[in-house]
């Protein structure tokens, strides 16, 4: 049972990232025509102050981490399900599972801390 | 017309022969089969024991689909020998070797021990709580049609092995599985009589388990009985997810139901032999 709550995880987190992914796109690549999280309307969505005014709000940095966190669960299992399928013994297996899983939780942390990092870096520059 | 359908042809029969401790590897002999119109791989097989060459072997039973002893690959195709016209599949030449995903006994001989294995560890079977219930034979599990519908379909396998050989997962991953043990899984788990599709679940819900399958499709184009184990897999995906979730509602196995209360028996009808063991 305990693969069917993995891969139960697995296709939600794919449900999320298509949400938040959508999300991202619409900003980074369709701001100039929605005009949705442009804070300064003369620049481009990529443009620094816009992309450190998106920062600094609290639904970005929440939604960064929340993006992180699933991509990296949904690949992870992926490269682990290709992995399982090249028939390794048990024991390697555990230790393909434990890796990947430290590997995760280390790239989460940098990711979040950054994030976070950046977060506080935008809140300080607003004054 | 009618002379056109007498008319023999020769085809090739291309075969991969192999003996494992004597050959060194896998080769392929050519046989010459005079083949008339409706002949079946079975018969053009037997043609060459009876008069080309008596050291070839294949394994056969029924010789009409419903045994599952003759799959093989016929044209690079899984399928049964004995259910394969050769005209359908073959105008000059025909090659045939044994199934796929599977060690080599002899010749076109597979051994489908692994297959047997991993059917087992589903638990194929109906299992019930009380098994003194199941073994008092008075009485009948009530299941009505729309039931059996459910899983009627499933039922059909005849476990040749022919899905297993198609299927590109188990050809890298030899602890998957497979088509046939996951789809016998779904159909025992659909079974209104069985009261153990938790237990089953878990096996089929495994790391090599229901979720390996990547849906390619090639054990149901494969499947000489229409079972169609892909779509059993995809259900049976959706029944652990639910059932993990808490989704669906809890199966209860059917009840028991004796006779109708005050019915007598009707004339000419024989009571029901003794038993002959477990009593």
């Amino acid at each position: 049972m305990r693969e069917t709550k993995y891969w139960t995880w697995h296709m939600a987190a794919g449900v999320v990232i298509f949400l938040l992914l959508g999300l991202h796109m619409t900003t980074m690549h369709m701001g100039g025509l929605t005009g949705l999280f442009v804070s300064h309307p003369g620049e481009e969505s990529v443009a620094r102050v816009n992309s450190q005014a998106r920062d600094g709000q609290l639904f970005f940095t929440v939604g960064y981490i929340i993006l992180l966190g699933v991509a990296l669960y949904h690949g992870l299992y992926g490269l682990r399900t290709i992995l399982f399928e090249l028939t390794f013994r048990p024991p390697v297996e555990r230790l393909i599972s434990g890796f990947l899983l430290i590997f995760g939780l280390a790239l989460f942390g940098l990711g979040a801390w950054a994030a976070i990092a950046a977060h506080s870096a935008a809140l300080a520059a607003r004054g | 017309m009618d002379q056109v359908m007498r008319e023999k042809r020769d085809i090739t029969f291309h075969i991969r022969r192999y003996t494992p401790g004597k050959d060194e590897a896998p080769h392929v002999i050519a046989y010459s089969v005079p083949v008339r119109q409706g002949m079946t791989v079975l018969e053009g097989l037997h043609y060459i024991k009876e008069n080309l060459d008596q050291s070839l072997a294949w394994r056969y039973s029924c010789r009409m689909g419903v045994c599952g002893s003759c799959g093989m690959l016929l044209n690079g195709m899984p399928m049964l020998a004995c259910n394969t016209q050769i005209l359908d599949i073959a105008t000059t030449g025909l090659t045939l070797g044994p199934l796929p995903n599977f060690e080599i006994i002899r010749d076109l001989v597979p051994d489908l021990t692994p297959m047997l294995e991993k059917h087992r560890s589903v638990m194929p079977y109906i299992r019930r709580a009380d098994e003194k219930e199941i073994n008092d034979p008075p009485g009948e599990f009530y299941q009505s049609p729309e039931q059996l519908e459910d899983y009627l379909q499933f039922s059909f396998c005849i476990k040749c092995g022919c899905c297993m050989a198609a299927c590109p997962t188990l050809a890298t991953d030899l602890r998957y599985l497979g088509p046939m043990p996951l789809a016998q899984a779904y159909r025992y788990n659909n079974d209104t009589r069985d009261g153990f599709s938790r237990e089953r679940s878990d096996v089929a819900g495994s790391a090599h388990g229901a979720f390996r399958c990547h849906y390619a499709g090639e054990c149901s184009r494969a499947c000489p009985k229409g079972v169609d184990p892909a779509k059993a897999i995809q259900l049976l995906k959706r029944q652990l997810v639910v059932s993990y979730l808490r989704l669906g509602k809890a199966k209860k196995p059917c009840i028991k139901q004796g006779p109708p209360a005050g019915a007598e028996r009707k004339p000419g009808i024989p009571e029901a032999p003794p038993y002959t063991v477990g009593q």
